[in-house]
Parts: structure tokens; sequence; C-alpha cells
């Protein structure tokens, strides 16, 4: 047992800490609120509190726990909202009111809830850590798999179908003598990344129903991207969306410093909005972890770290995890804050010399990977951070050094978002290295996909380039080929690459819709330039009432989109070859 | 700030005193961030707090400055309790200063709870999206940048533009729509000027809002140091009337800048790494700890909504205060030196403003049906009305075809006629849009491609007044 010999903000200085460890789990105070060692020096112990420390005085109590920080795992994670630290905090708001008590606990999963139990091994088999012994229904939309814990092998003794409390055993597995009784639950400390067989590439298109990502920007399953901007440029809206509609067997929020009435939306908006393929509540493949910027800034630091964590357990069972942490700039200021109080010398802008290795510790836990045990799985976490850059300038340390790590850059851009152009992701500095990862998946349904991105891109930046001779001779002065061209980007970028987040039709965009939407605006570049090279005035394109049609595509729904389009390209023969012809 | 309880404790050895810290040997039992009296040799004593305890030393952050505190004579006194505000509903109507103490000469206030002034977050699983449309009667903040309940939205202005006035005149319209709930507003001056401060006073007596007014007032005569817990004392007010109640409390902050300059002298003082133009790195949470107070909670009547005040040193929206508000704020009020300079009031830069809770806020039983189409409307074309300008000032406007000089006008109409109202004028949201779609109107109606043929159809004075004459 310590005694508190400093206090300064979130650190805590006790002495009398010989025997702990880094990393180590501590209770402070009367209240015994949470602290992680960070250090030890002698028989003083450096700690990071995860609660406010307030009123804590020296000489009080610091008691060690013996434990890593860590995180439970099991069923009950889905559906659930954390604090950084994964205390539960609905049943939190239930016992200590809508104000968060310092010290208050609150265990991450229910004790009290019966989990029906299926088997999927029989006494006498041989397990080994990773091995899937049964499954439970967590939610109608995910099954949990029950996994042998890494460290245990041998045979089954005992297993049995029936309904048990995470507490309970479920299985007894024999080795050389010595038994071990299974529960639904397990445990893993949080900086350690869980073990697997085999790393393989990022492939397939994490389809996220967004055009500008899905046709443009590809994200790959087991991918990782940074989404950087500035205040208001639409990240919160961009990662929200994300989480709503990749087609992955569940996402988890990570909220990391950011606004409490947004997280109220997220969870409020989850309890009613539907997963698009199977019409069940969006909720039912979702855990949140909110710790907004008011509460404890160290439990920020922590906060990334439970979220990864929890998505390695689900990829464990051999499923497509996304993750998206909002904001990681605010966890690298909690590492900045401790690093200042610790005194150490600080790197660029003061944060701490190892931000960079710890971001890329954080990144590269997404992946995709050969599960161990059996039967043989693949599974997958994809990580999607969003950075705040100061004053929107993407060359401060935090953007910088996650732009070391991650392989797709959606750049959000101020100028668009003060347009009220969304998603404000800018297609001229925004980057995607996954084009090849996912080429394979686009071609089984969407043949051209390559040749028709690669056009798009190239039209706007034609449009970039042409841009510049507008600001200084007009848009009058341009010949018509050119004129065509400007009315053509701008198709592509209001009439396809806009997508509103609120409209029932377009918020969700299926692949197929994204392509045939992108491929009428090509069309109508091909058709309209042979009626100018046919000798008809620009003029006559502009006024075209085809036009109109178009830019109202995104109200057709996914399902019905398919065959209004062709409607649509027949009109557009009528119309502009019509004209060509007259 | 008034305290219960008497001294416990002693401590006499005091080592250094610069700036604002006083650091004196350990204090037994001292806690941290506790309030302590620095009692000078003369018997003066000043309020402090300690923000760093150990077994060596405590380190003591005096309010109001070292001035006269010597090594030898002067005492530390502790009192074993944190800031706390004495609060009770007979606060509404008062003035106090930024430490708490009641400056409109009336008596002290009977306290029905004292509150530690740093609150508690709130459970975020506890919120309640905020979503009721509050009607200010500006057509930019009612059509463009809807203001709710329980939302944080800062103006972002500059010297000398109309920031006072605008905030005056929100002060004085606001209302939600349909209802006649109880109200309050607490109004927190941060380092302001005197007539600053008294203009708003003023304004509050005259509407008679001074009676649901709770006011705490740090002018720019008063120690820095004490702007540190100005705004937390007025959110501690906001959050009694707001939880314990059930009051709709409209919070204003101002000028948040001077806070944040406290903040920064406070930094420097106690010798810690500095960030961005030496603001400390932590502002961004110091700052989130205020603005975060605003909410709506499941289950309780009350609300909390903030609008803070901050002048952007040079017009700079990146500088480090504002961009860390923004960070944190859902949506700012930005004001534009060119619009003042057209003689447009408010003067609101609708493209650098924004509003994130506005989705929740309208629509219809809210607002108007067609209240979404319109905003995203207005702005593509006025943003192409702009664009036009920009290159219209290089080439003439005499070189724009006939399409592109329609929106070129549209653009001033939409800051004439949309933008600009008077100081006394209330538009009610339907006016607003209507205002909106006259503009529409000059436009071709298939460039409207942003709303809906049934609004087109309902709403555009071309088809409304076609469905006149039907009906006639």
């Amino acid at each position: 047992m310590g005694k508190i010999w400093r206090v300064s903000g979130p650190l805590v200085i006790a002495n009398e800490m010989r025997g702990s460890q880094v990393y180590e789990v501590v209770e402070i105070g009367e209240d015994g609120i949470v602290g992680e060692v960070i250090g030890l020096d002698g028989d003083k112990a450096v700690i990071q509190a995860h609660e406010e420390t307030l009123g804590l005085k020296t000489g009080e109590d610091v008691r060690p726990t013996g434990k890593i920080l860590s995180v439970e795992l099991g069923p009950g994670l889905l559906g659930s909202i954390y604090d950084g630290l994964q205390k539960s905090l609905l049943p939190m708001a239930e016992q200590t009111g809508a104000f968060i008590k310092r010290g208050a606990k609150s265990p991450a999963l229910p004790r009290d809830v019966k989990w029906p139990f299926t088997p999927t091994v029989k006494v006498g088999d041989v397990v080994e850590y990773g091995d899937i012994i049964g499954t439970v229904p967590e939610t109608p939309l995910v099954e949990h798999k029950v996994m042998v814990p890494v460290g245990i092998s041998g045979t089954i003794k005992h297993i049995r179908e029936g309904e048990y409390t995470i507490e309970e055993t479920v299985a007894v597995v024999e080795k050389d003598g010595k038994t071990h009784e299974l529960t639904l639950m397990q445990e893993w400390p949080v900086r350690k990344p869980r073990p697997y067989l085999k790393r393989q590439s990022p492939s397939g298109l994490l389809t996220t129903g967004m055009r500008i990502l899905d046709y443009m920007f590809p994200l790959a399953m087991g991918g990782k991207a940074a989404i950087p901007g500035g205040f208001g440029t639409g990240k919160t809206v961009a990662q929200q969306q994300l989480v709503r509609w990749a087609d992955t067997a569940l996402n988890i929020y990570v909220g990391c410093g950011e606004r409490g009435n947004e997280m109220a939306d997220v969870l409020f908006s989850f309890r009613q909005l539907k997963e698009p393929k199977t019409g069940r509540l969006l909720q039912e493949k979702e855990i949140f972890l909110a710790n907004t910027s008011n509460m404890p800034v160290v439990a920020r630091e922590a906060s990334i770290f439970v979220g990864v964590t929890m998505a390695e357990y689900y990829r464990d069972m051999g499923y497509n995890v996304l993750l998206v942490a909002d904001s990681t700039s605010r966890w690298a200021e909690a590492m900045r804050e401790m690093g200042g109080r610790l005194e150490e010398m600080p790197g660029e802008e003061g944060f701490p010399s190892y931000m960079g290795s710890r971001l890329s510790g954080f990144y590269e836990r997404a992946g995709m990977i050969d599960c161990l045990g059996s039967p043989n799985r693949t599974g997958s976490v994809t990580v999607v951070g969003a950075v705040s850059p100061p004053g929107a300038d993407f060359s401060e340390p935090v953007t910088q050094n996650t732009l070391r790590i991650v392989d797709a850059l959606f750049a959000l851009d101020v100028g668009l978002a003060n347009k009220r152009h969304f998603p404000a992701i800018s297609w001229l500095t925004s980057y995607s290295l996954y084009v090849d990862a996912v080429k394979d998946w686009w071609n089984t349904f969407d043949r051209g996909w390559e040749e028709t991105r690669g056009a798009a891109l190239r039209i706007l930046q034609q449009e970039a380039e042409l841009e510049e001779i507008v600001r200084l001779v007009g848009p009058e002065a341009l010949p018509d080929s050119d004129k065509l061209l400007l009315l053509v980007s701008r198709m592509i970028r209001e009439d396809f690459l806009q997508q509103s987040a609120y409209s029932d039709a377009d918020t969700y965009c299926s692949p197929g819709k994204a392509g045939l939407m992108l491929k009428t605006i090509l069309k109508f570049h091909e058709s309209a330039q042979n009626m100018l090279n046919g000798g008809a005035g620009y003029e006559t394109i502009r006024t075209s009432p085809i036009i109109y049609r178009i830019a109202r595509m995104k109200e057709i729904t996914n399902d019905e989109f398919a065959d209004r389009c062709k409607e649509l390209w027949a009109e557009m023969d009528e119309t502009l070859v019509a004209r060509t012809r007259a | 700030m008034e305290l219960s309880g008497l001294y416990v404790r002693e401590g006499k050895a005091i080592s250094k005193a610069k700036g604002a810290l006083v650091i004196a040997e350990r204090i037994p039992g001292t806690k941290y961030n506790e309030v302590v009296d620095v009692v000078l040799s003369n018997g003066d004593v000043k309020t402090g707090q300690a923000i760093d305890i150990s077994e060596d030393a405590t380190v003591i952050q005096v309010f109001g400055g070292v001035s006269e505190v010597d090594l030898k004579g002067s005492k530390i006194r502790c009192k074993g309790e944190t800031l706390k505000l004495p609060v009770s509903v007979d606060m509404l109507g008062r003035i106090f200063n930024g430490m708490g103490k009641p400056i409109d000469g009336g008596p002290a206030i009977i306290p029905d709870e004292y509150l530690d002034i740093n609150g508690e977050a709130i459970n975020p699983a506890s919120r309640q999206p905020p979503a009721e449309f509050i009607e200010t009667g500006i057509s930019s903040i009612d059509g463009l940048n809807v203001l709710v309940r329980g939302q944080k939205l800062p103006l972002f202005s500059g010297s000398g533009l109309p920031h006072n006035r605008l905030a005056a005149q929100i002060i004085r319209q606001a209302t939600v729509k349909g209802t006649d709930e109880k109200f309050a507003i607490v109004f927190g001056a941060i380092g302001i000027s005197y007539d600053d401060a008294a203009f708003f006073m003023s304004n509050l007596e005259r509407t008679g809002a001074l009676e649901r007014a709770v006011a705490f007032i740090n002018t720019a005569s008063d120690p820095a140091i004490e702007r540190i817990s100005t705004p937390r004392l007025a959110l501690t007010a906001a959050e009694y009337l707001a939880w314990k109640h059930d009051m709709h409390v409209l919070v204003i902050l101002t000028d948040m800048t001077n806070y944040c300059e406290a903040l920064r002298e406070l930094s420097s003082m106690r010798e810690e790494i500095p960030s961005r133009r030496g603001y400390p790195g932590y502002m961004y949470t110091d700052l989130a700890t205020i603005y975060e107070r605003a909410g709506r909670i499941i289950g309780h009547e009350g609300s909390v909504t903030i609008m803070p005040i901050l002048t952007m040193p040079d017009d700079d929206i990146t500088h480090p205060i504002p961009d860390l508000t923004g960070y944190i704020t859902e949506g700012q009020i930005v004001m534009s030196r060119n619009l003042m300079r057209k003689g447009v009031y408010p003067p609101i830069d609708v493209f650098l403003s924004l509003s994130r809770m506005m989705k929740e806020g309208i629509g219809p039983g809210k607002t108007r049906e067609d209240h979404n189409n319109v905003f995203m409307q207005i702005y593509a074309s006025y943003a192409e009305g702009i664009y036009l300008r920009e290159i219209s000032t290089i080439i003439g406007a005499d070189a724009l075809g006939d399409r592109d000089r329609l929106y070129l006008e549209n653009a001033d109409s939409v800051e004439q006629r949309f933008i600009s109202q008077g100081e006394q004028d209330k538009r009610k949201v339907e006016d607003t849009l209507d205002i909106a779609w006259d503009l529409f109107s000059v436009l071709p109606e298939e460039d409207l491609k942003l709303i809906k043929e049934d609004f087109i159809k309902k709403y555009h004075p071309k088809h409304a007044q076609d469905a006149g004459i039907k009906a006639q």
C-alpha cells in the first residue's frame, strides 16, 4: 500500500510503492479513483490518474491492484456505451444520476444476464487457444463465438448447452492433470495487441455508402485511413456515416475528447436507424466509447486502446470490424499534457517525441489476419482516425505523423465546407493506396470501374487547371469544349460527389448506384462532345433539360436506380442525339 | 466567495512569491485545488488555491496577484474546501463580481446549497440531444444557422464589430415557438470594459429581463486571475437554475478571449511548456470544461444554452482561441468586417458560420418543411454569386453571361435583403423563408436543384401566384 506524495493535475506521485509494475492499475484515495502507474523511481511510482484529482491530500492511500489496465471481453459488449476505461455508462446513470461521480464503478459486462450457450465441441475434444468452443447469440446481427483464452489448451472434460451468466463455468479443459474453467468472459490488457496466426494484405472493398469513398478513394477491409479537417468541415458526420453504413459485421465508435451533444445524437439515432441489408436496429452491431472533452483527459489516452482491443477480439472470431476514432488529435493532446506534467523534453509543438510511435502502435493494430485456432477463419480490423489540425493546417505534427502510417487520406477542405459541399472531402488532395486491393472486388460486378474512376478524376484535375484561366479571362472567353468540361466537372462535383447525410434516398448509396450515376454523367459528356463536334453550340447543351434530370438522380432509391437509369439513358440518347441531327 | 467552516490549518514559511504564485513549505492535509487564504503582515487577506501539493512544498495560485506578500510575516490558512459558490433562486436579479460577491449593494445570498464551481461532467448516456428551435428573429441565424436549446454556439467577432448589439438583440428577441416556459439569463462578463458591461446591464434593465437574470461581472480593471473563475461561477449558477429549478437558461459569456489571455498568463507563471502562440497545451480541455456544461438531460425540464462571445485577434479565425473554441462548440456565428463596411447589420458571414445542431431543430412541426432545402439552395446560389463577384473584379461584370449576371445580382440581394435587417426587426422564421423564396424567384427555376419539386410548386412565388389565380 502506497501513500500520495504529490498531486499536480492528473499526475500523482506515490511513495512506498516498491513491488508495483509499470502500467499496473492503482486505486487512489478514499473514492478509489483509477490510476495507472507510468513510471517507477526507487520506491516512488509516477501515476496518471484517469479521474479528477480535486481534493486529494498527501498521505492518502494508493492501493495497487496487481492488474495491468485490461478490458473485459464477452457477450454484452454490443449495444453498450462505455467511457474511456470501459465503465458502462447506462447502468452508471441509473445508479448515480446524470452526472458522473468520481470513483463510480460500473462493470463493463452485465453480471446478471443469462446467455444461451451452444457448444460446438464435445467432451474429449482437444482444444488449443483460439479454438471456438461454442456460440452465443449476442444480438440478432452478431453471433458471439466463445474462444479458448490465450495460454490455455487441453482436453475438454466438461461442456454443456445451457444458459449461463458471464461468470459461470461453461466448459472445463484439462491438461497434465491441471484443469481450467472457461467462462463466457475473458480479459485482455489494452496496450498489448492480441495474437494472430498470419497477417494478410488488406483486400476487398469496405463499402461505406459514400460515393466519394467507395468509388473514388476506396477503403479496403483491414486498411487504415485518416480524415483530417478543420472545425466545421464534417469530420464527425463523415465518421458517423461510416459506422452507420459500413458493411462490416460490427463497428466500434470511439468518441475521444469530443462533444457530448453530438455523442448523444449518435446514441439516439442508432436506436432508430436500421441496418440497410437486414432492417435490424443499427445499435445491435455497434459498441460506443464516449469520453467527451470535459471528461478526464488521461482516460482519453486509454479509450483508443480499449476500443482497438475490443475490435481485435471480434476480429479473432473471424469478423470484419471497423473502428473509427474521433479524434486522434485529442488523444495526442492527452499525451502532450501528461508529458508536460512529467517535465519530459518536448518534441515538435510541445508533443512528446514518442507520439509518432504511439500513433503507429495504434494504427498498426489494424489489418486483415488469419485467426489462431480452429476452425480456420480470417478477420479484419479497419481503422479510420479523425485528425483535428489546429487552424486546419495539415503541416502540424499529429497530421504529419499520421500520414506516415495510414494508406488512405480523406482530406477535408474548409473551402468546400464553407460552400456546404458535403462530404467536404477534397478530390485533389485525398488519396487511397487501396485501389489495387479492391480492384478484384469492383470487377466482379462493375467492369470498367478503374477507367470510369480515372476519367472522372482526370476531368476534375483539368477543371482545377482551367479554373486558373477562368479567373483571368472569365468563363465566357473559353472555347466551347472547355466550357463543356467545366459543366461536366461541375456535374461530377454537385450531382455525384456531393451527398446528403440527411436525405433518405441519398444517405446510403449502393456501389451499383454510384457506378451508374458516374457513368451517366460521363455518357452525357461524350454525347455532348459529339454534339459540339457536329457543330451544335454550347448554349443548346447547357439549356438541355437532361441536365436537370441528371441533377435529380440522387433522389432515386438504390433499388429502383438501375431501371430508372435505363430510362434516363434512353432519354439522353433521344434528346441529345436528336438535337445533333437537327 | 463564501465558504463554510473555519480555518483548519495554518502554514507559515513562504519561500517564494512571484506573479500569481506563492510557494510555501508543506502544509499537512492540504487538498489538491483547495481554497486557502493568504494573510498578509498587515492583516489583509487574499484568496488562493493550492495547484500543486507534495510532501516538499505547496504551490498556491493567488487571486489578485502577490503584491504585498512578504516571505516573513505572511501566513497561509487552509479551510479544507475547494472553490464553491453559494446558490439560491434569489440570485435572479442580482449582480456579482468575478469571484461571486454581490456588488449591487444588496444583501448576501442565503444559500440553498454550496456548489463546486467546476461542476461535474454530464454522463453522455444521460444527455438528451438538443432539438428545440429557438427563434431569434434574425434571418441569418434562424434561416441558416439555427440555435437550439442546449446548444453552445459562440459569436466570433473582432474589435469594433457590433457583437454586443447582436447579443443584446438575441437576448431581447429569443423565444421558443409556442411555449411559455420558465427562462433565465446568466451573464458572465470576463475582463470587458466598464462601458460594455454597462451596455448589457442597461439593456437587460430596459427590457425588463433583469429580474430574470444573474450577472457576474469581472471588468478589465479587475484582477486577471479572477477571470479563470468568472465563467465557472456563471455556469454553476446556470446549472443550478436549469437542473434544480427546471429553467431554460441562456448563458452569455463575454469576452472569452480575455479568459484565454488570463489562462496563458497563469500558465507562463507556472512555467509550463507552452503550445501554439504561448497558450497552454491543455487549453482545449480547459475550454471544454466550460463549454461542455451546455446541454439537456433526459428527464429534466430545464436546459443550459451557452453563447460565448470572443474577439478574434486580428480577425484571424485560425488563432488558437477561435480555433479551439470551434473544435468544441456546436458551430459558430462569425461576424464579417467587410459586411459591416457595406452597412449590413447584423454583419454575419454566413459561409464561415455554422450550426451543427441545425438539422435537429428544423423541419415540419418545428419551423417549416422546406427549411432544409431552402437553406441548402441559398448557400449554393450565394456561393455562386460570390465566386462570380471575385471573377468580375478582374474581368469586369460585362464579360459575364446573362445567367452569371443574375447570380451576381442575387448575391447582393442576399446581403441587402436577407442578411441585413433592423436592430429592432424581429422576423418570424416563416418570413425569413419567404424572403429566401423571393430571392429564388429571379433565378432560373431549373437551377433550384437542391429543392424538392413539391416544395417549388408549393412555395415558389410564381407557382403560388398561379395557384392563387386558379383558386380565384
